[in-house]
Parts: structure tokens; C-alpha cells; sequence
């Protein structure tokens, strides 16, 4: 009996991880001993990260999406037909369609979701670029802003924890290419008592912002948004006024996985060295869909999934496990529209970003066209 | 006794115990708690802090040895 791979979900790491699988089992699956399954979500294959260009006019459209089909290796089985249940007991996925999957071995990649309706006013009064249509519409109101106060408002749990800070600095440099500099005041607010969940990012932002002039408030969780009156409250009893309020909405996991009784909000419990969903040998989990306390990013999602790869590779092919993920984690920072930075850490190293350069926003900006070779596997 | 959840957030860099603690917040009912573990002692400190201000409840804050477990019950 073939061996069954089952990948529930079509983003960054269920890409990576049936990629990467099909290279390292291709003689097992010729033989027929193998077979991997996708469920995917959408045909279209979504460079997430390229959207923080959008905004700015800085990345056409057609340059974030690819085919899925054609990322995807051709024997892979790819289906466009979401989860609505999944039974780790009975070792079965439903789908929409109402067929049903078995597997050996479940890899849950469901992902998150931004939330703004979770926050009262926030879908009428705020904007946000974490979706095509967001970014869109962000780019519209940035086109058409001419003054006043801008609010960036960062709200947890979210995905890609650098990206407040990138599109803050990016809106200053927008606004001062502009001439309108002297005209256009930010505030940004953050959950916790500094500028970033990661220490040294926060520390290192500090005198950023004030070089630029930018204002903060921080211990700031959002309590409600009032579109007409346009202000934004605090549960920490602060009010803001606003008059383009750009909002980095609270996410959630997928709905799958909390109606399949797999972790609250959609984030399933999951062991941070092995990424084996707690309890369960056969199921492992990566990306924004993990409990685990570390940033949900691109990046994560990609090592987890290149651990992934092996160990299922590994059981399959020596019967023994190959290695943990050690907690890496590498993210470019945007210090304005011409220069950036980056961090990585892991575990038990922390991260120390360097000062920024030129050069790093380049490799940034080539890494937006590096990624669909990491989406092959390749990269 | 209430539901309560585990964050067992010790040597992790990145989001940081409150931003996790904020986070499982939000997806509990309210009565339920949350037990955070840190290994850093400013978590000791900074969670009653934020906790006193939102309105939220403290159940206990507890030295471990080599780390902490702050436990919060999501109250509004």
C-alpha cells in the first residue's frame, strides 16, 4: 500500500512541504509507493509579502500571484476544495465537495486570517494592507491624502511582525517625497510596552522614530474604532484621533481547524521542536496554523517546512526521525523606501538587527522574485 | 474550575509572553484563564501590570526555579 502524504492547505509552507517531499521521495513515488495530496484553497498562488509594495505603487499586481498548479510539481495531486472537517482519530479529511481523504501522514498548513471584524468600527473606519482589496483600496487613500493625522495601528496576534514598522517608515518617506512632510503627522501604536514584540527591534526603532519624527503609543490594544467621529480607543482607556487610520487587524486561524475541535482560534497545539500537532505522531503542523510562541512570518513557515520535509522523508525512506526545528527565523525590515535591514534568531540566540543599507533592500527586493524558487522547493 | 490555557512561552524571542498572553486572551471565553511560563523576569512584572490597567484579573505570579508562571483570568 502506498504511503499517503496529505497537506492540507495551498499557502507558503503546503507548498514548501509538498515541493520539497516530492524531490526528496520522486523513486518512491515512481514506484507508486508514495503518493502526495494538496487541498487547496484557491487556484492562485499569493506572494503575501509583495503586498506592503502595493500601497506605494511599487509592485504591479500580476507580480504576487502565480498559477498554483504550475508551483506546484506536476505529480503532486492538487485539489481546489477546501477542509471542512478534520478527524485525527479516524485519520480522515471532508472536504467541501464532500469527498473524503485518508492519510498516513497529515500536514495541517490552514494558516491565519485577518479579523477586522473582531473589532468594532474597525471594517467600516480603518484601513489595512494584509489582502489584495485592502492594499488596494490603502493605495487609493494614500494617493488622495493630503495632511492630517495618521494612525498605524498594530493589533494582535498578527502575521509578519515587521511589517508595521516597514510601512511606517515607507509612509514617511512617501509623504516627505511628496512635499507633504511638514503636513502629515504618524502615530503608531503597538500591544505591549515597546515599539516591538522582539526587544532589540524595539529598542533599535526608538531613536528611528524620533529621527523621523514619528510618534508612538504603546501598551495600546484596540477597544473599538468610531468611523464617523473617527477616533480610535483603547482597552488601556486611550483615544486617538484620526484621519486615515491604517490598521494591522487581529488574526485568526483557519475555521477548519476550531470546528474540527484542533485548537482554539484556529491555532493548533503543537510540540516546537518535532512540530508534531501535541498528541499525534502522524500529524505535523507548520506555518501561522502552529500555537508556537514565535513570529508568524514567511520565513517561519519555510524553515518549519524544510524540517518537515525531512522528517517525513526520513520515516518514510530509513524509518527514523531526522532532525528538530531549532525556532529559526529571518526577517528583512523595510527602513524606508530605498534601504532596509534584517533579524534572525532561533531558540536561544536572539535577534540583533544591524544598521540598515541599501544593499539589504536590494537583496530584499530580489528576494520578491527569489521566493518562487523557495515555493518550488528549489530555493 | 475553569478551563486554562498553557503558554509555555520560556527562551522564545519573538512575539514575547504578554504579546502571546494579549493574543490567548482573545480566544478564550471570559472566567477561563491563561498560565504564561517565562524565563524572563520583566514578564513577572510587566503582565500584572498591563493586567491592572485593561481590567483583567490576576490570579498569581510564581517563581519557578528557573522561570516564572504568571496565570490571568480574561474577565470582560
Amino acid at each position: 500500500m502506498a504511503k499517503k502524504i496529505l497537506i492540507v492547505g495551498g499557502g507558503l509552507s503546503g507548498t514548501i512541504v509538498a515541493n520539497g517531499l516530492c524531490r526528496q521521495l520522486a523513486h518512491q513515488m515512481r514506484q507508486g509507493a508514495v503518493s502526495i495530496t494538496v487541498l487547496g484553497t484557491s487556484d492562485k498562488h499569493l506572494y503575501q509579502p509583495g503586498l506592503l509594495y502595493v500601497p506605494f505603487g511599487r509592485i504591479r499586481e500580476a507580480e504576487l500571484f502565480r498559477e498554483q498548479k504550475k508551483v506546484l510539481d506536476r505529480r503532486i495531486n492538487f485539489f481546489i476544495d477546501p477542509a471542512t472537517h478534520i478527524d485525527v482519530e479516524a485519520k480522515t479529511v471532508s472536504t467541501q465537495s464532500g469527498r473524503s481523504f485518508d492519510y498516513d501522514y497529515l500536514v495541517l498548513a490552514t494558516g491565519s486570517r485577518i479579523r477586522p471584524d473582531a473589532v468594532p468600527g474597525m471594517e467600516e473606519g480603518a484601513h489595512w494592507f494584509y489582502d489584495l482589496d485592502g492594499a488596494r483600496k490603502l493605495r487609493d487613500a494614500l494617493a488622495a491624502f493630503e495632511g492630517g493625522r495618521i494612525v498605524v495601528n498594530v493589533n494582535a496576534p498578527h502575521k509578519c511582525p515587521v511589517a508595521p514598522l516597514e510601512i511606517t517608515f515607507m509612509l514617511d518617506e512617501y509623504f516627505k517625497a511628496r512635499g507633504l512632510g511638514d503636513k502629515v503627522e504618524i502615530t503608531y501604536t503597538y500591544p505591549i510596552g515597546r515599539l516591538h514584540a522582539l526587544e532589540p527591534v524595539g529598542k533599535w526603532a526608538v531613536p528611528e522614530f524620533q529621527k523621523l519624527g514619528i510618534k508612538s503609543e504603546t501598551f495600546f490594544n484596540t477597544k473599538a474604532v468610531d468611523p464617523k467621529a473617527k477616533k480610535i480607543e483603547s482597552e488601556e482607556g486611550v483615544t486617538l484621533d484620526y484621519d486615515l487610520l491604517i490598521t494591522i487587524p487581529p488574526h485568526n486561524g483557519a475555521e477548519v481547524i476550531e470546528n474540527s475541535g484542533l485548537g482554539k482560534a484556529g491555532w493548533v497545539p503543537t510540540n516546537p521542536k518535532t512540530l508534531h500537532r501535541e498528541g499525534s505522531d502522524t500529524v505535523f503542523v507548520v506555518g501561522d496554523t502552529t500555537n508556537i510562541p514565535i513570529s508568524k512570518a514567511g520565513s517561519t513557515a519555510h524553515f518549519e517546512a524544510d524540517t518537515v520535509v525531512d522528517n517525513i522523508a526520513s520515516l518514510i525512506t530509513e524509518n527514523r526521525w531526522a532532525r528538530d526545528y531549532d525556532g529559526k527565523v529571518y526577517c528583512f525590515i523595510e527602513t524606508g523606501m530605498n534601504t532596509g535591514t534584517y533579524v534572525w534568531f532561533n531558540y536561544t540566540t536572539p535577534p540583533n538587527p544591524g544598521p540598515p543599507s541599501q544593499m539589504i533592500h536590494w537583496f530584499k527586493l530580489a528576494y520578491n522574485r527569489l521566493y518562487w524558487l523557495s515555493a518550488r522547493g528549489l530555493l | 474550575m475553569s478551563e486554562r490555557t498553557l503558554i509555555d512561552a520560556r527562551g522564545a524571542f519573538c512575539p514575547g509572553p504578554l504579546m502571546e498572553l494579549i493574543a490567548a486572551l482573545k480566544a478564550i471565553e471570559i472566567g477561563e484563564e491563561v498560565e504564561v511560563l517565562s524565563s524572563d523576569k520583566g514578564s513577572a512584572d510587566d503582565i500584572p501590570e498591563w493586567v491592572a490597567k485593561v481590567g483583567h484579573e490576576m490570579v498569581g505570579v510564581e517563581e519557578k526555579g528557573d522561570h516564572w508562571s504568571v496565570v490571568v483570568r480574561r474577565a470582560k
